[in-house]
């Protein structure tokens, strides 16, 4: 509490509150509600019976009415508060109900039937938790092949990444040789190359290398990211050359020494390049939604939009995916956030 | 990037665990590089260092690039260039075609001047109060606050979830029996459908794509303003200089190259937006929502009538808008360093 309680208090000078200390709470406390809030909304609702997910005005917490199983009758039957005619309330089960008037038996004595206007029940209703929709989806529907794609997508292309983009920032700052600006101007060039550009021809390309309906079409023309080489390149160049050499008169080869000594050193940047490729390529859509068109093939981020766009949308195992979807991604935010929030403010790059 | 102790233990626990079957391989492949040394000489192991990004820019970014051209220049309805007709520049005539250039359907290509109007006012739109909202956060996480980085990070926990996520957080709350309308109701407005209604479906995309990246460039703009050297602001105090004075006379022209930077890039993302429209909307109602990145989307694969052809011929204008911006940025880039090294 002695955190909230001197945000709270705080205040500009000390004397009184100035009009910025109101507008600052405001815009603080209201942030929280707006960007954390739908998320959150998103994960209690995915907890609900596709009945509970209808109902307006909605409950925050998954209600879902209680049922029991009565003497004498095949079917569980749904149970209600009753007022009696004398005033007290009891519990009730639903026989049928015909017009305006509910036909109910007390569970304790199943023989005789009461009849109770409709107006004067309410539904007994209990805090559960509809875990079917995330067990369902994986089970009956191709989810858990998603989830795998996405996971084999994700953990492929970042090594593949992490691999290639330090090979060239090795040879880009440890080497002299010509055409180095060339290629460094290249890289630079590809910056202004966004996907939504050249899908049309990149998936004639794709298609003659025989990779479209393949998650390897999907990870390839992802991995050489010019961001990830001029992280890795700025980095490497603040390591000495007198190490390299040094490696050199030991007769290492140059294979060695990048592997031996330079990936060593460069481990900071190259975490950080790692949880970017993740958050990256674990939320790709377009060009999977382009390459992938085999159901079984579909990443997590395709199926979800793919089974969300159908005509009868099952919003309650929807929900559920978005939240496993939404899972790698906020551990990575809780654990993980310092190390992107430094690297975007340094480097400016998503 | 400082080096801190905290980075070296995640890295060495991530590196633990991937390493093992990759250190192998390394070995392994020590084998015949090292050959390739003795042929090529140490110089040379520079080709063999850069080639595999090379090689993979060559194929899928430059060749594409390139080939992007010829296949605008085409047409029929094959995807490989060898089975497609040579057209000249009937595709690029074809967009072009338009009676008023004021109202798309006057134009032979209706949808794709649509597109391009909505995109425009999205862009004009979601950018002004981008920066608007960015700003006021910056300044705001510059206070002098208790938890600051706790309230840096709730303003950038939206930034991180995918498009798709986005878009279906945001549907569900639209929907008739969503949160806003439950928000709504309490004072005692009826639900109602807002993914239906054209304008507020514009609106929706602009506020999400607000709720999705704002918080990027407020971290953007941040940084810039801790940048700021605090005796500016101590002696402005010692002055008696009014707090709105210090805020145009210091804050906002030390602020203004990372300002600049974050509305070039704010205006690149924003024309191409389609991942979260796409899944909040589809685009619709009708063509209320329909953008640039979409059109070709549709045009190159959805539609029963794909012209990829038509679809490269729009990539390539889209492509020109976003190189002039390109430009800029790496201009106001540049006259900052200058500035710097001076």
């Amino acid at each position: 509490m002695g955190v909230a309680s001197r945000f709270i208090l705080r205040r500009r000078g000390g004397n009184g509150w100035h009009w910025t200390d109101i507008v600052t709470w405001v815009w603080l406390v209201g942030g929280l509600i707006i960007m954390f809030g739908p998320a959150v909304w998103l994960a209690f609702s995915s907890f609900k019976t596709p009945a509970a997910l209808a109902e307006f005005p909605p409950s925050i917490l998954p209600y879902v009415t209680s049922q029991a199983t009565v003497q004498g009758y095949d079917k569980p039957l749904q149970l209600f508060d009753a007022k009696m005619p004398d005033g007290s309330t009891k519990v009730l089960a639903e026989v049928r109900r015909i017009g305006t008037m509910s036909q109910m038996v007390d569970p304790k004595t199943p023989g005789e039937i009461v009849r109770v206007n409709i107006n004067d029940r309410t539904p007994v209703r209990s805090v559960s938790f509809a875990t079917e929709n995330y067990t369902t989806p994986f089970t009956q529907f191709d989810f858990l092949r998603y989830l795998w794609n996405s996971v084999f997508v994700t953990v492929t292309a970042t090594l593949i990444t992490l691999i290639v983009n330090s090979m060239a920032a090795f040879a880009l700052s440890k080497y002299e040789f010509r055409g180095r600006s060339l290629a460094m101007l290249i890289i630079l060039a590809t910056l202004m190359v966004p996907l939504s550009v050249i899908m049309v021809p990149l998936y004639s390309i794709i298609s003659s290398l025989g990779l479209f309906n393949n998650l390897w079409g999907v990870i390839l023309p992802t991995v050489a990211t010019p961001t990830g080489v001029f992280i890795l390149r700025q980095y490497m160049l603040t390591i000495p050359d007198e190490l390299i050499d040094a490696a050199r008169m030991d007769k290492a080869s140059e294979w060695q020494i990048y592997w031996r000594i330079v990936l060593p050193l460069t481990a900071p940047a190259l975490a950080v390049l790692a949880i970017f490729s993740v958050v990256w390529r674990w939320n790709d859509f377009l060009w999977p939604l382009i390459v992938l068109s085999r159901r079984e093939l579909y990443t997590l981020q395709v199926g979800l939009s793919i089974y969300s766009g159908e005509l009868n949308v099952q919003w309650h195992f929807i929900l559920a995916m978005t939240v496993v979807t939404m899972i790698p991604v906020v551990l990575v935010f809780i654990f993980l956030q310092r190390f992107i929030t430094t690297g975007i403010a340094g480097t400016g790059l998503k | 990037m400082n080096t801190n102790m905290s980075t070296a233990t995640l890295t060495s626990r991530l590196g633990g665990l991937l390493m093992a079957p990759v250190n192998l391989l390394m070995r392994v492949l020590d084998i015949p590089l090292r050959a390739v040394q003795k042929a090529a000489g140490i110089g040379g192991m520079a080709a063999v260092f850069l080639a595999p990004n090379m090689l993979i820019f060559g194929i899928f970014v430059l060749l594409p690039l390139v080939i992007n051209f010829v296949y605008s220049m085409t047409g029929g309805t094959a995807f490989f260039l060898s089975e497609r007709e040579f057209v000249g520049a009937a595709q690029y005539e074809r967009l072009f075609q338009c009676a008023n250039y004021l109202d798309p359907m006057s134009c032979q290509e209706d949808a794709f001047w649509t597109a391009v109007g909505n995109t425009f006012w999205f862009v004009v739109l979601q950018v002004s109060l981008m920066i608007l909202t960015a700003l006021i956060t910056a300044l705001i996480l510059n206070r002098d606050l208790a938890a600051r980085s706790f309230w840096r990070a709730v303003f950038f926990f939206p930034v991180l979830l995918s498009p798709v996520v986005v878009g279906l957080i945001w549907k569900w709350i639209l929907q008739r029996q969503g949160l806003l309308n439950f928000g709504l109701y309490q004072f005692g407005v009826e639900p109602y459908t807002w993914l239906t209604d054209r304008n507020w479906t514009f609106v929706a995309t602009i506020g999400v794509s607000l709720w999705a990246h704002m918080g990027f460039y407020a971290l953007i703009l941040l940084a810039g303003l801790q940048a700021i050297p605090k005796d500016l602001y101590e002696a402005a105090e010692m002055d008696g200089t009014k707090p709105a004075r210090v805020f145009w006379r210091i804050t906002l022209p030390l602020l203004m190259p990372n300002l600049l930077v974050v509305v070039v890039l704010a205006l690149i993302r924003a024309v191409q937006i389609f991942d979260e429209v796409y899944v909040l909307t589809g685009g619709g109602p009708g063509t209320s929502t329909l953008y640039l990145t979409q059109y070709i989307y549709e045009t190159g694969f959805a539609s029963a009538l794909r012209n990829p052809g038509l679809a490269a011929a729009a990539s390539i204008l889209m492509g020109l808008v976003l190189v002039v911006l390109t430009l800029v940025q790496l201009g106001i880039g540049q006259r900052g360093e200058k500035k710097g090294k001076r």
